[in-house]
Formats: C-alpha cells, sequence, structure tokens
C-alpha cells in the first residue's frame, strides 16, 4: 500500500507528504515561523524606537526634518514595484510561462531592490555624511536638543541599515533563484522556493512600509518643516 | 484552496492601491490634522495616527495578495496571528511602564505617615 503511494506521486512531491496542497502549505507554514522570529526582531527595535521617541519628542521631530521625504516616498515606491514584479514571477511559475519570464520578473526585482539600496547608500546616507548627521563618526548638528537629534540619527542609521541588510541578503537569495530558473528547475508544478522566497521579499518590504512614516513622516512635516 | 493563483490583474489592483496609499500618506504629513490632549501629560496626534493607519492598510494589502495569506489554511494564519500578538504583548507591558510613569505621586517616606496612626500609638 505504501509502495502503491510512493511509486503514484509527481516527482515534485516528496514522500513524507501525501498531497501537493500539504507540502505547499508546509512549506509557507515554515517561512512564516520564521518571519514570526522577524517580526520579534524587528519590533525590539521600533518598540525602542516608540519609548525613545515619546521620551524625547521634540529631539526626534527635530531630526525627522533632517531627511528627505521625496527619496523617503520613492524608495517606498520602487520597493512596492519589486514586490509586485516579485508576485508575477511566483505567477510566471505557477501558471507555467516559460523560464525567460520568470528570469525577466526575477531580474527586474533585483534591478529594484539595488536601485532602493542605491538611493538609500548613495544618496540619502552620503548626504547625511556631509551634513554631519553620522552620529559617533562625523556628528556635527549643534542646534536645539543636539543629544536627542543625535539619538534620533543612531535610531535612523541602525533601521536602515538592518533593513538594507535584509535587502543585500534578499538580493542573494533572489541571484541564487535567478540561477535555479536558469537550470529550468521551477515549473507550474514546483515552485517552492520562489514562493518561500517571495514571503521573504514581501516582509522585508512590510518593513520599510512602516519604517518610512516612523522616519520621514511624523512629527510635524506641515508649517515649520523644510 | 492553497496553492489558489491570484489572477495578474488583482496583482496590478493591489500595486496601484499601495502606489496610491504611498502618495496619500506623504501628501497627509503636509497637511496639520491637530492634536487632543488626554488627561495633562499625552496628546493624540492625529498625523501620527493618520500615518500609522494607512501603513497597517498597506501592510494588510501586502499579506492578504501578495503574500497570498487571503488563501492561506487557519493554521498559517495563527501563527501570523501569533507573531503579531506577541508583539502587541511586548508593546502594551513596554508602555504600560513608560506612558504610566508619573500618574501616581512620588512613593512618601513611611515616617510622614507617622502622624495619622499616631493616636493610636
Amino acid at each position: 500500500m505504501a509502495d502503491m503511494v510512493h511509486t503514484a506521486h509527481s516527482p515534485a512531491l516528496v514522500h513524507q507528504f501525501e498531497t501537493k496542497e500539504q507540502q505547499h502549505d508546509a512549506g509557507s507554514l515554515g517561512m512564516w515561523v520564521f518571519l514570526a522570529t522577524e517580526i520579534m526582531f524587528f519590533g525590539g527595535v521600533f518598540m525602542s524606537y516608540i519609548v525613545y521617541r515619546a521620551l524625547h519628542l521634540e529631539a526626534f521631530i527635530q531630526g525627522s526634518h533632517f531627511l528627505d521625504v521625496t527619496f523617503g516616498a520613492t524608495n517606498t515606491a520602487v520597493l512596492i514595484c519589486s514586490s509586485l514584479t516579485m508576485a508575477l514571477a511566483i505567477n510566471a511559475a505557477q501558471t507555467g510561462k516559460s523560464k525567460s519570464t520568470i528570469i525577466t520578473f526575477l531580474g527586474l526585482t533585483m534591478l529594484l531592490g539595488a536601485a532602493f539600496l542605491f538611493i538609500k547608500f548613495a544618496f540619502e546616507w552620503t548626504h547625511d555624511w556631509t551634513e554631519g548627521l553620522v552620529p559617533g563618526l562625523h556628528f556635527t548638528y549643534s542646534g536645539p536638543h543636539a543629544p536627542g537629534v543625535e539619538l534620533f540619527f543612531c535610531f535612523y542609521f541602525f533601521m536602515t541599515g538592518l533593513h538594507a541588510l535584509h535587502m543585500v541578503i534578499g538580493l542573494g537569495i533572489l541571484a541564487t533563484l535567478t540561477v535555479m530558473a536558469y537550470r529550468g528547475r521551477f515549473n507550474s508544478d514546483y515552485y517552492a522556493p520562489l514562493e518561500v522566497s517571495g514571503l521573504y521579499w514581501h516582509f522585508v518590504d512590510i518593513v520599510w512600509i512602516f519604517l518610512f512614516p516612523l522616519l520621514y513622516l511624523i512629527g510635524g512635516r506641515y508649517g515649520g518643516g523644510h | 484552496m492553497s496553492e489558489h493563483i491570484v489572477p495578474v490583474k488583482n496583482y496590478v489592483a493591489v500595486f496601484l492601491s499601495l502606489l496610491f496609499l504611498t502618495g496619500l500618506t506623504t501628501k497627509v504629513a503636509f497637511i496639520d490634522l491637530g492634536q487632543t490632549a488626554i488627561g495633562k501629560t499625552h496628546v493624540i496626534d492625529w498625523n501620527t495616527v493618520a500615518a500609522l493607519v494607512i501603513a497597517v492598510v498597506k501592510m494588510l494589502l501586502v499579506v492578504l495578495f501578495f503574500m497570498h495569506v487571503k488563501y492561506s489554511p487557519g493554521l498559517t494564519r495563527l501563527v501570523i496571528a501569533a507573531g503579531f500578538f506577541w508583539l502587541a504583548i511586548m508593546i502594551a507591558l513596554t508602555l504600560s511602564d513608560e506612558l504610566a510613569r508619573g500618574w501616581t505621586g512620588t512613593p512618601q517616606p513611611w515616617s510622614l505617615l507617622l502622624p495619622i496612626f499616631h493616636p493610636y500609638l
């Protein structure tokens, strides 16, 4: 009986699972368990940000005004585009499109991810450095609430840095997926690596969806903001 | 259906909604929505509320459609809910300490209470 089940299944189904649905659900569940730990990982940083923002509200508002909303909003749009192309890469595999379609969407996702990092490093962080807003290395701001503003920038660099690190890891995963797609590993029967990597990529997008308002937007952009 | 295939037009609709909400949250940040005082020490800043509500809506769109949770089985949803529930515990318990400091008076030495009990001592 067991032998019959074993010989009957498709090559994409590993033998410990009854059905393809069960295998798919188990894979997603495992990835979500990992993402739950990521929620707590980033959650700790968000938690500290909330507490220190409440303690140094004026300084955090002052610090927020040094950031350029245009770059923040542009990068949000870039990441949302990359989430769409990621979803379309998975969709292409699910619907049995050619491997060149999958590779194109993965390539676009990597390109957009790289564009995000380029805007972050080449424009924003470089600008912060020349303005003297990098705590510990090059911090020259001495206006009102200077110690609190320095604390804000500690959070800014730690949070965006941690997020950027996740983006770099994501680009590595996407590069691996591209090689796998090139070797013809994915089809409408088997695309689990694309699916779970997509979950990771979208999660990193969600982190930025919260970082953007918390760092760039809240705190009186109207009126006094520059 | 766990391996539900989301049509491309749904992805595009979610994508356009996300772009719209990004534009909206950016625009709203430059409009003064005012503040409401709670007690003597705290205020609700409606700009902050608006920014966070829009962020949560965007997150739900990504989670439900891009991450396929709308079509996920109950067990997966339970794990996700647990993740956010634990985050809520961390935030709620930490803030119940941080924000409630100063709500009660400074504790006084026991000696100051002595006159109250004096007639009975």
